[in-house]
């Protein structure tokens, strides 16, 4: 590999802060080349993000090795030094984050980055941030990105100003300052115990922890892992989640639709690779809880979901779905279910991402408070006045409100996981290794996979119920009003994400078998630690890259 | 000094917790920053109390870490301090941003119906 291309692991980061800082130089009167700037650093991020996961992807598939390339900041030896770790997993949150990114820019150039000052440099400081946590090898900096990408997602968050941000800001600011106090004591403890923060270190040292230490690491492990599942918004430390994610702008909710993952990755990553099999007494700590709170989450989402309103609610209730659904997954502690659960990640942010950016022009065709006065009329039986049919006989449905309406639909599918779109293959496939054991088994399916995948499917209903319902009240409510104006650049993004689901559904299996193998070296993390920490009598510089 | 400092921490978390949990926004960022504050202390006590140790190295003797005290705890607080600082600071201005728009200082932006 030429030299240029080891430096590129470090490209993600570097690429969108050398643009926000450009921009920061920039007047704010000239927002146009900003938003150049951004697209040109957002589209590289992905070209950057495809080079590097097909790096990723390019391991001998005979070893069943994890392409594990590491980048060490300042050369130190990685033991000593920080290092940037890329493997499938990491590569693959790059280019989910890359794609919402280019998706809400581009959307936010119709009206959202005219909204208040210095959208774009803090779009750029969230990529970097995002980019930033996916990347890192070691807990300390972990840290770093996250409260970069936090503080760049307080100002998007209150982007537009207004009464309802600011309130719901409010919340959000204090809620995730709480949280990365408890991330901070984590660390220290977790640093304290093992004496190390670099995470393949880590997993080495696990094994080999006193007893009489190991409760306090776990404890610290534990501290560590409320800060991540608070910013997964797992019940009951999530109640912040729908209430932040509907007032913020379009824009910045498709990008926090990831920000919502970043905890899951944290879960996905450290949990595996700490508690994972090699963990000696530790292995598999916490499991259940992760399980049990994943379940309590998807039943809680469910019930937002049908008890909601409106649309920006609904979609904030369809996170924590998402979310309890990845961590019950997670908890399960099986490869396949893992895998199943990686796609579930991609397919559900690309689609929640969406409906995000659907929401908007939707919401622009309907008067204040029908959402109200909708489910009022559907509680009391009031109904409409009876609509003039002869007049409307014949009237061709407007082009715009059918590309809403396809989009809506889509998205319906996707979040309730019907055939024939993406989302269904992605319980499909978290659901079929659970019954599975059926027949390896002795003793059947476990009571736990039954209740998993009661609420996997009880979920899915009341997705359903819920977006059918709104898609009545929003399509098929009597026309009148005019029809809403919906730019170009703002249906595009929309209609790019959710074909990228449909090409998710079409070419599952390749992807299928990237995600297995992701889980495969998730759940089998020894060749990420031979790779990030090389055997002392390895020559210097032959640990990086390959 | 262990005792010292598990006092100093225990006080700061009990009264940062109880402050965070009150209803206007300037005691809940007092709260914040003193939990803050305690974080730090803690992240600074797991290296180790020592007193009168070398920062890194005495001059003529071998780096071991029994002789001087861990400087990793001491780069986390610094980088942890910086950050809580600018966060603290971000919080400020949302809290006045509040205050502003809706005209009292309850954290739910509005009085609770009394």
């Amino acid at each position: 590999m030429t030299g240029w291309m080891d430096h590129l692991t470090i490209a993600p980061i570097v690429i969108p802060l050398l643009a926000g800082a450009m921009m920061m130089l920039i007047d704010e009167r000239r927002r146009p080349l900003k938003a150049a700037l951004g697209l040109a650093s957002t589209v590289a991020l992905l070209v950057v993000a495809v080079t590097l996961l097909r790096i990723a992807d390019g391991a001998p598939p005979e070893a069943g090795a994890a392409a594990v390339r590491m980048y060490r900041l300042g050369d130190w030896p990685s033991f000593l030094g920080i290092v940037l770790v890329l493997d499938r997993l990491a590569a693959l949150m790059l280019v989910l984050t890359a794609i919402l990114g280019l998706a809400a820019l581009v959307f936010s150039l119709a009206r959202w980055q005219k909204a208040g000052a210095h959208f774009h440099p803090l779009f750029q400081f969230q990529l970097m941030g995002l980019n930033g946590a996916f990347l890192t090898g070691d807990l300390f900096n972990l840290f770093v990105f996250f409260e970069i990408m936090l503080a760049a997602s307080y100002g998007l968050a209150l982007h537009g100003s207004g009464l309802a941000r600011v309130r719901a800001g409010l919340h959000y600011v204090a809620i995730n300052l709480a949280a990365s106090l408890l991330f901070l004591i984590g660390v220290s403890v977790i640093y304290g115990i093992a004496g190390t923060l670099n995470m393949a270190e880590l997993a080495n040292r696990i094994a080999t922890v006193a007893p009489e230490d190991r409760a306090l690491l776990e404890a610290g492990a534990a501290i560590l892992g409320i800060a991540f599942l608070t910013k997964a918004g797992m019940w009951p430390i999530g109640f912040w989640l729908p209430n932040t994610y509907s007032t913020v702008s379009a824009p910045s909710a498709a990008i926090m639709s990831i920000l919502s993952k970043v905890g899951i990755y944290a879960v996905l990553r450290l949990w595996l690779l700490m508690f994972g099999g090699s963990a000696g007494a530790s292995a598999g700590f916490a499991g259940n809880w992760l399980l049990i709170g994943g379940v309590l989450t998807i039943v809680f989402g469910s019930v937002a979901v049908l008890a909601t309103q409106s649309m920006a609610r609904l979609a904030g209730a369809c996170v924590l779905v998402s979310s309890g659904t990845l961590l019950a997954a997670v908890g399960m502690g099986q490869v396949a279910v893992t895998g199943g659960a990686l796609f579930y990640l991609t397919s559900s942010v690309l689609a929640i991402a969406g409906f995000f950016l659907l929401i908007e022009p939707l919401e622009r065709s309907r008067e204040v408070g029908a959402d109200v006065l909708a489910v009022t009329r559907a509680a009391f039986g009031e109904d409409d006045e009876e609509p003039d049919e002869d007049d409307e006989v014949g009237i061709a449905i407007p082009a715009i409100m059918a590309i809403l309406g396809v989009s809506f639909g889509a998205c319906a599918l996707l979040l309730a996981g019907l055939p024939p779109l993406s989302g269904f293959l992605a319980k499909f496939a978290m659901l079929a290794p659970l019954l599975a054991l059926d027949t390896s088994g002795d003793a059947g399916v476990s009571v736990t996979a039954w209740v998993l995948l009661a609420a996997l499917i009880l979920s899915g209903l009341a997705t359903v119920v819920a977006m059918t319902r709104t898609g009545i009240d929003v399509f098929w409510a009597s026309p009148g009003n005019e029809l809403p104006r919906v730019r170009v650049v703002e249906i595009a993004p929309v209609v790019l994400l959710l074909s990228l689901c449909v090409a998710l559904s079409v070419g599952a299996g390749p992807v299928m078998r990237y995600m297995e193998a992701t889980a495969q070296s998730l759940h089998v993390p020894q060749d990420y630690v031979r790779m990030v920490l090389p055997p002392p009598p390895a020559e210097p510089g032959a640990g990086d890259g390959r | 000094m262990e005792l010292i400092l598990a006092l100093g921490i225990g006080v700061l978390t009990g009264s940062g917790v109880w402050l965070l949990l009150r209803p206007r926004t300037f005691q809940v960022i007092i709260g914040l920053s003193l939990l803050s504050y305690a974080v730090n202390l803690f992240i600074f006590s797991t290296g180790g109390l020592r007193t009168g140790a070398a920062p890194v190295l005495q001059q003529g003797t071998a780096g071991d870490l029994s002789t001087y005290a861990d400087p990793v705890p001491q780069a986390l607080v610094l980088t942890a301090i910086v950050i809580g600082f600018a966060t603290t600071a971000l919080f400020l201005v949302l809290l006045l941003a509040a205050r502003g728009l809706t005209g009292t200082d309850h954290v739910d932006g509005r009085e609770k119906d009394r």
